[in-house]
């Protein structure tokens, strides 16, 4: 089975975020990086032990610049085969998307994971978009993912329950939480990485169909306010007028 | 133990001269520590065990031996990637990291440079798992800081295929369970050889040394040698002479240098940390002139230290870095990492002491460390010794009468 892992950078958790432009871009100066963990420890673990078990073949593609190359050399550490760069800046999902449906159209794979969301962004768009783009089935936030001969059976997390559903590939699947577990990069696998394929493509064109007005830093944390258990009618009135979360 | 929340200081961009395999290295070790180590840590130093289940992720993160080139089964990683996985080891834990120091520096450093092809095909590649563990015999119980003066030797047994060894060794690392030793003794002429020394040969017993409140979670032992016949085969032919075991210990020190570094950075962390969560009079403790003094001082410790901690890792990929500065890198670096828990003990007030914090732990490791591979007052001797040119190390003792 031929796998296409798509995995896109993501800021450390620890690295100061700030912007510049007039507040209209994101300032990269200074962020560490690294590969969103929904497509890490989910989308890739999985099409890894899905290769362990049945065989195939696992790729990993991003779209961005030659300074993302630390993520796709981790990506390969962790297993992959090989790692396709799309060289370009990506503007938004439609344009990632598009670009990776690009070089899915005439590469023939049979399933496309991705993690469910970037933890920056937090679109959920780029999986749809691909499924769309190569009019392949698409579920979405699946946490279990098994393959049956051309047969996939998923599960996805619905109210109250879980939701069982089978595709046919190829197919287009976005991962969540319990689809795999996180796997840290073994000294063989960073080694082996250094000499495994990675191929760099030019970006085909694409129309620009999102600008950026601005971005906001959320409101900094209050300081809390303690209240003792005989002052209900304060509490019911400082959630009403001042949280404004009843 | 609380959640590990660590993340390493870096004022300097210090980060911007490493290549990114020296991240992902750094990186993948960390990340193995927070999820295995950090949550079972406390229990084992607390019961002084040392956690075994932890030798087979040790060798794949590469902790042994990540310098052994890959015909002997290591990854052929650079000094530098072999600093970085000391560090993050003793960033958790001293002893963790003396387990790692002693297999890679100690056991199959001399095998690497010293033995036969066949002793490097023989041992390296199950040491480089974990499969094999090893351990160092040079020290002596009345021979510390004076290897020369050793008294273990081994003579011809008559055979043509074997010597007999006899002595001792003290304070051996990884001794209670090691399969091997390599050991350092004195043939007939008094010349220093290294020897195998393999686990289950007659007369080799390697009893467990108790009651230690430093490296709890360490195993430490002696070797005991009662005419034990070891084939002619398990001598390192290589090397002889007392430069051969100071070799090791060139690169041991050089990987606790990296070490200490990671045990002062854990401390600033959490103190750093903690100064800002924790309130007095109304406020974070940050806020007041003499926590962030300590605080200030700390940080600019670490930054001297990680800059003459890197440019020793440059010079040794280059193969330049001398004994002498080894010895700087190793001294300076433990006892800066002694001073700023000392002083992230103070930051944590009660707190400090508890095992809620590796601050303590920290602080009692560092006592062996700074004593062990070189006392703090012998590699000031060095630096002495090197600036002079006139060694300080002996003296003749005068007649009193």
């Amino acid at each position: 089975m031929k796998i296409l892992v798509c995995i896109s950078k993501a800021p450390d958790t620890t690295s100061k975020i700030a912007f510049t432009d007039g507040n209209t871009k994101f300032d990269e100066n200074g962020v560490q990086y690294i590969v969103n963990p929904y497509d890490e420890w989910y989308a890739l673990v999985r099409a890894l032990e899905i290769k362990e078990t049945s065989g195939g073949q696992v790729t990993i593609i991003t779209v961005g610049s030659a300074a993302d190359e630390a993520i796709i050399r981790k990506a390969l550490a962790i297993g992959a085969d090989e790692a396709v760069r799309i060289d370009a800046d990506p503007k938004d999902a439609y344009y990632t998307a598009t670009q990776i449906a690009e070089y899915a159209k005439t590469n023939g794979f049979d399933l496309i994971l991705t993690g469910k969301e970037t933890i920056n962004y937090n679109g959920s768009q780029v999986a749809g978009m691909i499924a769309a783009s190569l009019d392949f089935p698409l579920v979405s936030l699946a946490s279990k993912l098994e393959v049956n001969g051309s047969t996939l059976t998923l599960e996805k997390e619905a109210t109250n329950g879980l939701q069982i559903v089978e595709v046919s590939l190829p197919a287009v699947v976005s991962c969540a939480k319990g689809m795999a577990e996180q796997r840290i990069p073994n000294m063989r696998g960073i080694m082996a990485a250094r000499t495994k394929p990675l191929t760099v493509i030019p970006a085909v064109a694409v129309e620009e169909m999102t600008s950026y007005v601005g971005y906001e830093m959320p409101a900094a944390k209050s300081a809390c306010k303690m209240l003792t258990a005989d002052q209900m009618d304060e509490l019911v009135s400082l959630l009403h007028n001042e949280a404004k979360v009843i | 133990m609380r959640t590990d929340l660590y993340t390493h200081p870096d004022y300097y961009n210090m980060d911007d001269l490493l290549s990114e395999e020296h991240k992902l290295v750094r990186d993948a070790a960390r990340a193995w520590v927070k999820k295995e180590v950090s949550p079972i840590i406390d229990e084992h130093y607390e019961k002084a065990t040392f956690p075994m289940h932890l030798l087979k992720g040790l060798g794949e993160i590469g902790a042994f031996g990540p310098y052994i080139p890959d015909e002997y089964g290591g990854p052929g990683l650079d000094q530098i990637s072999y600093g970085l996985i000391m560090q993050e080891l003793e960033r958790c834990d001293s002893g963790l990291r003396s387990t790692a120091s002693v297999q890679s520096s100690l056991v199959m450093y001399p095998i690497w440079k010293y033995g036969s092809e066949e002793q490097k095909q023989k041992y390296l590649p199950k040491l480089a798992t974990g499969e094999m563990m090893g351990c160092f015999g040079l020290t002596e119980p009345d021979h510390g800081s004076n290897p020369g003066g050793m008294i273990t030797n081994f003579k011809d047994a008559g055979d043509g295929e074997h010597v007999i060894l006899n002595g001792a060794k003290m304070w051996i690392s990884n001794a209670p369970f090691a399969d091997i030793a390599v050991v350092w003794a004195k043939d007939e002429t008094g010349r220093i050889h290294g020897i195998v020394v393999e686990r289950g040969m007659e007369g080799f017993s390697t009893p467990e040394m108790h009651g230690k409140l430093s490296l709890r979670a360490s195993s430490t032992g002696e070797l005991i040698f009662v005419d034990v016949k070891v084939p002619k085969s398990h001598i390192l032919p290589g090397r002889t002479g007392l430069g051969a075991p100071l070799s090791c210990l060139d690169s041991a020190r050089f990987g606790i240098a990296w070490g200490a570094l990671g045990a002062a950075m854990d401390c600033y962390d959490q103190a750093l940390r903690y100064s800002k969560e924790r309130t007095q009079f109304g406020v974070p403790i940050g806020s007041f002139q003499l926590i962030q003094k300590k605080l200030a001082e700390m940080i600019t410790e670490i930054t001297k230290a990680q800059l003459l901690t890197l440019r020793v890792g440059q010079l040794r990929n280059e193969g330049k870095a001398t004994s002498a500065q080894i010895s700087m890198a190793k001294r300076n670096n433990v006892e800066i990492a002694l001073n700023i828990a000392r002083e992230a003990r103070q930051i944590h007030g009660g707190m400090g002491i508890t095992s809620e914090y590796s601050i303590m732990r920290h602080m009692a490791n560092l006592e062996s460390v700074v004593t062990y591979e070189g006392t703090h007052d012998i590699h000031l001797l060095i630096t002495g010794m090197d600036v002079t040119g006139i060694p300080a190390f002996t003296r003749e003792m005068p007649d009193l009468k």
